[in-house]
């Protein structure tokens, strides 16, 4: 187990490098931080002193290798375009994102998982039917009009719902929440469904493949000719062996949520990551933009080894090297 | 006697765009308490559809449209789906092919076992796991209070096999249907498996339906057996009349074309060309086309199970009435 666990950390290693080179290489190649950073008036001296306390005349593997030690330890210098620590930019702008982000999963699959066991199930009936035809819209309508149908109908129209920002936030240490207050909770409603959406037909669509798969499987007939309840049937025996595809996509799915939340923090106004990443995008702030870019392949590489732990723990013919085989 | 199981003229149809299939018309036996019926017949026979309408599990478009079944009298073929369910199981036990994909993967096979105990039996866990320890003891799987918590995997076939037969017969049903259940598996462990499953149905005085098409199966474990030709009874009877005195046409010539280990053979004997498909059932008798003895009356008309001595015979040859030189007309003109 805990060599299955270093192993994977070892395999994810090479891919946080490269990562890291990309982002590094985007300061040399995405416009110049010193004339960025100078601005109009400067003199060749000004010049100098600046590369060099930024380290830029020194050699590329000598400074890619400060890059990497330095983003191990959080820091990836100040942004352009605020003149402050991108880790605290970060840091400020993740709960928001990773809460939102959190809330979506937790939508699509709460919705997703039951609507797809259900139509598996009931393939023919009305209901099934009516949820079907409801996920081709979840697929096909792009989210920022998703957001700003919701906005229209639950903010404009009936004035349940706030229609941007996060409301009101608690502070717990440097973890600002939204999830203590009812204004947050409310705040996080509209742009949860809106992010989750997606992922929520998406799941739908795959958990019920894979129970009309599994439904033909000969270990169902068997478990019917045993004359076992239609409970233990479909959520024991035929849900379980749905789970392992539906883990990959959802652990994927959700590294896709936090990553690419940027459409609907744009929609809603939510302080997060992704209306940072933007607005840097917009002012060629390349600090953020590397960071950003490390931290969501630090994302994807963390899913994809709680995805890995997960098939280990729902699937037990992975989990060799303690199963003695019989004769 | 009265029998365990009686299956009156059982129809089982398959509607589909192109209309109507009937996978099996006018199928009739019974199993009486504690006898082993083998059914044999070519793929797509009907072997198997008879199993699956008896324990009510055809898979859908499949309906049972006409006949009967009756499990100690009462009929089983008309209940709803969880009145069913109680008797699956608990009255008659299932046993399928293919062991490797009959259990399910993610559960141990002690979960399994427990699980089918408590459901038809209402015992603690406690109990249910030592009732499904002795039960793996029964079927020879060794060290069985260790590997109760082995998932299926680790397994070899033969012992994955054993597992099912547990699990089929661990509610104590009084018939077992077994479809094909050593078809799967490795000819050295066939005899074992073959040799356990008539063991544990003697003993329990279980009646059996086996459904294979190895001879040499029917043979040894049956006490009548049934052939089957396009969802059709073509002759049923005790096992050692039909096997070595077959009456039929169609038992006679699938009877020669089992290859003789005594001696050495040039070639090998045949049934000249290949069972109808269901959408092209011949008039008469479904045999016809194929049938050595054909003659004019097997031609328009369907011929019921007639008694030949021993045997009963769907074949127009035992019907007094016949003209018995036709075969000869027919073959000469």
């Amino acid at each position: 187990m805990l060599a299955f666990i270093i192993s994977r950390i070892l395999q994810a290693l090479p891919v946080m490098v490269v990562v890291a080179l990309i982002s590094f290489a985007m300061f040399a190649y995405v416009g110049d931080p010193v004339a960025i950073m100078l601005g109009q008036d400067f003199t060749e001296a000004q010049r100098q002193a600046l590369v060099a306390s930024l380290g830029l005349d020194r050699p590329f593997f000598v400074q890619f290798a400060k890059f990497i030690w330095n983003a191990m330890h959080g820091e990836f210098g100040l942004s352009y375009r605020l003149s402050r620590p991108v880790a605290e930019l970060i840091q400020e702008r993740a709960p928001a994102t990773l809460e939102l982000a959190f809330c979506a999963a937790l939508v699509s699959l709460c919705a997703g998982v039951p609507m797809g066991v259900y139509t598996g199930l009931y393939r023919n009936s009305w209901l099934s039917r009516f949820f079907l035809t409801f996920s081709l819209i979840g697929v096909s309508l792009p989210t920022f009009l998703i957001g700003i149908l919701l906005i229209l109908v639950f903010s404009v129209w009936l004035g349940w719902l706030p229609s941007f920002g996060r409301g009101d936030t608690v502070q717990i240490g440097w973890w600002s929440t939204g999830l203590l207050t009812a204004s947050g909770l409310k705040a996080l409603v509209l742009p949860s469904v809106t992010l989750g959406l997606f992922q929520l037909t998406l799941i739908m669509r795959l958990v019920r493949a894979e129970m009309l798969e599994v439904l033909r499987t000969d270990y169902i007939k068997f478990a019917k000719a045993r004359g076992l309840a239609n409970r233990a049937i479909n959520f024991g025996h035929a849900l379980k062996n749905t789970l392992v595809p539906v883990i990959t996509v959802a652990g994927l799915q959700l590294g896709g949520i936090i990553a690419f939340a940027i459409v609907t923090e744009t929609v809603f106004q939510w302080p997060g990551m992704g209306l940072l990443f933007i607005q840097s995008v917009n002012s060629a702030d390349i600090p953020v933009m590397a960071a950003y870019l490390m931290l969501i392949a630090l994302v994807f590489v963390t899913i994809n080894l709680v995805v890995d732990l997960l098939y280990y723990a729902v699937d037990p013919r992975l989990r060799v090297g303690n199963a003695k085989r019989g004769h | 006697m009265s029998p365990l199981l009686e299956v009156r003229d059982l129809r089982v149809e398959f509607p589909t765009r192109r209309g109507v299939l009937t996978a099996l018309d006018g199928v009739s036996f019974s199993i009486a308490p504690g006898e082993v019926l083998g059914v044999v017949g070519e793929s797509g026979a009907g072997k198997s559809m008879t199993g699956a309408a008896i324990i009510g599990l055809l898979e859908p478009p499949g309906r049972i449209a006409g006949g009967q079944i009756l499990l100690n009298g009462k009929r089983i073929d008309n209940l709803r789906y969880d009145q069913m369910r109680r008797i699956r199981g608990r009255e008659i036990g299932a046993i399928f092919q293919d062991p490797l994909t009959t259990l399910n993967p993610l559960y141990t096979v002690g979960d399994q076992l427990v699980e089918t105990i408590q459901t038809h039996l209402g015992l603690d866990v406690a109990e249910a796991r030592k009732r499904a320890v002795g039960w793996l003891e029964m079927v020879g799987i060794p060290a069985a209070a260790q590997r109760i918590d082995s998932y299926p995997h680790e397994f070899s076939g033969g012992m994955r096999q054993r597992v099912v037969i547990a699990l089929a017969l661990c509610a104590e049903p009084k018939l077992i249907v077994a479809d094909e259940p050593t078809t799967a598996l490795d000819v050295s462990i066939q005899a074992q498996v073959i040799a356990l499953l008539k063991g544990l149905a003697r003993d329990k005085g279980t009646s059996m339906m086996l459904v294979t098409h190895d001879m040499g199966v029917i043979a040894e474990t049956a006490d009548r057996v049934a052939v089957m030709y396009a969802g059709r009874i073509a002759e049923i009877g005790p096992v050692r009349e039909v096997v070595k005195h077959p009456k039929h046409p169609y038992s006679a010539g699938l009877m020669a074309s089992i290859p003789p280990l005594d001696r050495r053979v040039d070639h090998l004997a045949q049934i000249d060309g290949a069972m109808p498909r269901l959408s092209a059932i011949p008039r008469g008798c479904a045999f016809n086309p194929r049938c050595p003895e054909v003659f004019a009356r097997c031609l328009v008309e369907r011929p019921a199970l007639l008694a030949t001595g021993a045997t009963e015979a769907a074949c127009w040859l035992y019907d007094p009435v016949s003209e018995k030189h036709a075969p000869e007309a027919m073959r000469h003109g």
